[in-house]
């Protein structure tokens, strides 16, 4: 079969049931592009690590079926995993191996041939250099998280997941580590994380997924998804506080905020004609604004609404 | 065949062993050393030799396959439940790696670690009885084959096992039992009817005779006999490990 050069991933179908009867996963189309981004968001318990692991074999697809780089993950596993890198949501490491030791590993099970030079490449990149003789146990949380990555990295992926990486991550952690997935992805490495921290899918992802209780609720450029669900809002900054809306603007969809001392106007894209009106009925009643500016929601906001829809 | 996936499994697995060098050689030699004291020279100057073989030099084979066994089953259940236990399982899991792979990653480990045990707790017993094997070929393919199947039933249990517990209780309760009654010290032969029917039953009277016939060219039930069970114990256990596999018992959600 003839590697697909265009899809990194194609799931058609895929539901997966549980030994326990439990529906994790209902009827999941997805297709990921080579080269992608791409963040599955969604609460805890929505499907996202059962996903991803039966994207990579370690949990079995119900029904359905899954394609990585054009390869079948069941009939060409083989071609399928030497392609994936995984990076689980669970710190798990064998604490008394050294991180070159457990990298080298991770490369061999791949099945690709020794490459101390590559090995010492993966381990600069993720700042893991000066502890490659090191046990993993005497590492820290962060370093743990990063010989993880380093794994995953050993065996030349083209897709990588991660599957939540800032779970228990400090903040300044969490933004070198996305320094580090953003110039992974400038090689051309296809990229799926998952993540509840919505911040984090707005910061790095070119597409975004949103799943929820196993159903994969919308898939979205996310400054598509932004411009579309995004309501955006005309804050108007007022000299002096008002207590009540006058009459004369209240056809507009119009809030306070801030004690009065701010006018908020929710508008779309399409509607924007609104502003100047508000403006004029503004000064006609003689309130004058500060300051005027735009505010645009965010991917949470947008989030909350689709989960709550 | 993903080769460098069977060595690497393999030579972590190694090298898992290597670590604790130490206590995975003193344990089988201190017991070796005690078992000829206690059986060999106090009980053994008083026994009369069986099939014509001094007892001393009689529970060596016997010695030997005592100690393969639990070591076997021992090592490939540690092998493979300590990843499924810490979670780190999931890396060979999502490899490019066929059940055949894997399982030659492990049971050879645990079968290797085990050959080398048996050795040493062989050259051991030398320093008690004088040692004479007489097909040396055979032994060494009774040895050999009876490590690797027993590591496979240790990689069973190590899949089946789902607590600490549940790991040590078939060596405890099966294994030590079937060896302790399988012939290691005495021959079945020397029970009275009934209860040599009942040993026919036990899978390591045949392991015990054809390695014991190696040395001696005597044994309780005949060679071909032993071959042919040890054999199909090996496919029984590989086609166990096939279906587990091939379901994903235990291992695939
Ligand atoms: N092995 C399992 N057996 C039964 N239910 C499971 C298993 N693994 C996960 N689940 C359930 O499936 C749902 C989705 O879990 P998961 O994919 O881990 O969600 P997420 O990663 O989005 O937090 C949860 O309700 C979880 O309890
Ligand atoms: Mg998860």
């Amino acid at each position: 079969m003839i590697s697909d050069h265009t899809n990194a991933i194609a799931i058609a179908g895929l539901n997966k049931t549980y030994e326990t009867g439990f529906h994790a996963l209902d009827n999941i189309n997805l297709e990921i592009k080579r080269g992608e981004i791409f963040a599955l968001l969604g609460p805890n318990g929505a499907g996202k690590t059962t996903l991803i692991n039966a994207v990579c074999g370690i949990v079995r697809p119900t029904s359905g079926t899954i394609t990585v780089a054009g390869y079948d993950i069941i009939t060409q596993y083989r071609q399928a995993r030497s392609t994936l890198g995984l990076v689980p949501q669970e710190l798990t490491t064998d604490a008394f191996e050294s991180v070159w030791n457990t990298v080298t590993f991770s490369r061999g099970l791949f099945g690709k041939p020794r490459s101390p030079a590559y090995v010492e490449d993966v381990l600069k990149r993720m700042s893991l250099w000066d502890k490659k003789d090191e046990q993993i146990r005497r590492l820290s949380g962060g370093m743990k998280r990063r010989v993880m990555i380093a794994k995953a990295l050993s065996h030349e992926p083209e897709i990588l997941f991660l599957d939540e990486p800032s779970a228990g991550v400090d903040v300044e952690l969490r933004k070198s580590m996305w320094a580090q997935v953003r110039s992974l992805s400038e090689t051309g490495v296809t990229i799926i994380l998952t993540t509840h921290y919505i911040e984090e899918a707005q910061e790095m992802a070119n597409r975004v997924g949103v799943i929820n209780k196993g159903k994969l609720i919308l898939t979205e450029d996310k400054n598509t998804l932004l411009r579309k669900m995004g309501k955006r809002h005309m804050v108007f900054a007022l000299r002096d506080p008002v207590s009540v809306i006058p009459m004369e603007l209240s056809a507009y969809p119009l809030t306070l905020e801030d004690d009065g001392s701010k006018l908020v106007l929710a508008y779309n894209d399409q509607d924007d004609n609104d502003i100047s009106e508000v403006l004029d009925h503004l000064k006609s009643s003689g309130i004058r604004p500060r300051d005027i500016y735009s505010r645009q929601s965010s991917l949470e906001d947008i989030f909350i609404q689709l989960v709550e829809a | 065949m993903n080769y460098r996936g069977i060595l690497a499994i393999y030579k972590f697995e190694m090298g898992r062993t290597l670590r604790t060098v130490g206590q995975s050689i003193a344990s089988p030699v201190i017991s070796t050393v005690l078992y000829f004291i206690v059986f060999g020279s106090a009980i053994g100057s008083r026994m009369q030799a069986i099939d014509g073989v001094p007892y001393g030099a009689f529970i060596v084979p016997g010695l030997v396959m005592l100690t393969v066994l639990g070591q076997s089953v021992s090592n490939a259940s540690f092998g493979i439940y300590f990843p499924r236990f810490t979670g780190t399982i999931y890396e060979i899991l999502s490899a490019p790696l066929s059940f055949i792979e894997i399982v030659l990653g492990y049971v050879g480990a645990a079968a290797t670690k085990s050959v080398i045990i048996g050795t040493i707790v062989l050259a051991t017993a030398g320093f008690f009885v004088p040692l004479h094997i007489t097909h040396p070929l055979w032994m060494v393919f009774f040895l050999v084959m009876t490590c690797i199947t027993f590591s496979m039933l240790g990689f069973i249990i190590g899949i089946w096992a789902d607590g600490f517990e549940k790991l040590q209780l078939i060596p405890l309760l099966v294994i030590t039992p079937l060896t302790f009654l399988g012939g290691s010290f005495y021959s079945i032969n020397m029970l009275p009817p009934f209860w040599h029917q009942v040993s026919l039953a036990n899978p390591v009277v045949y392991l015990v005779s054809g390695f014991r016939w190696s040395f001696f060219e005597k044994g309780d039930v005949s060679l071909e006999t032993s071959v042919i069970m040890l054999l199909t114990f090996n496919a029984l256990a590989l086609a166990i490990i096939g279906w587990i596999f091939k379901t994903g018992y235990r291992l695939r959600k």
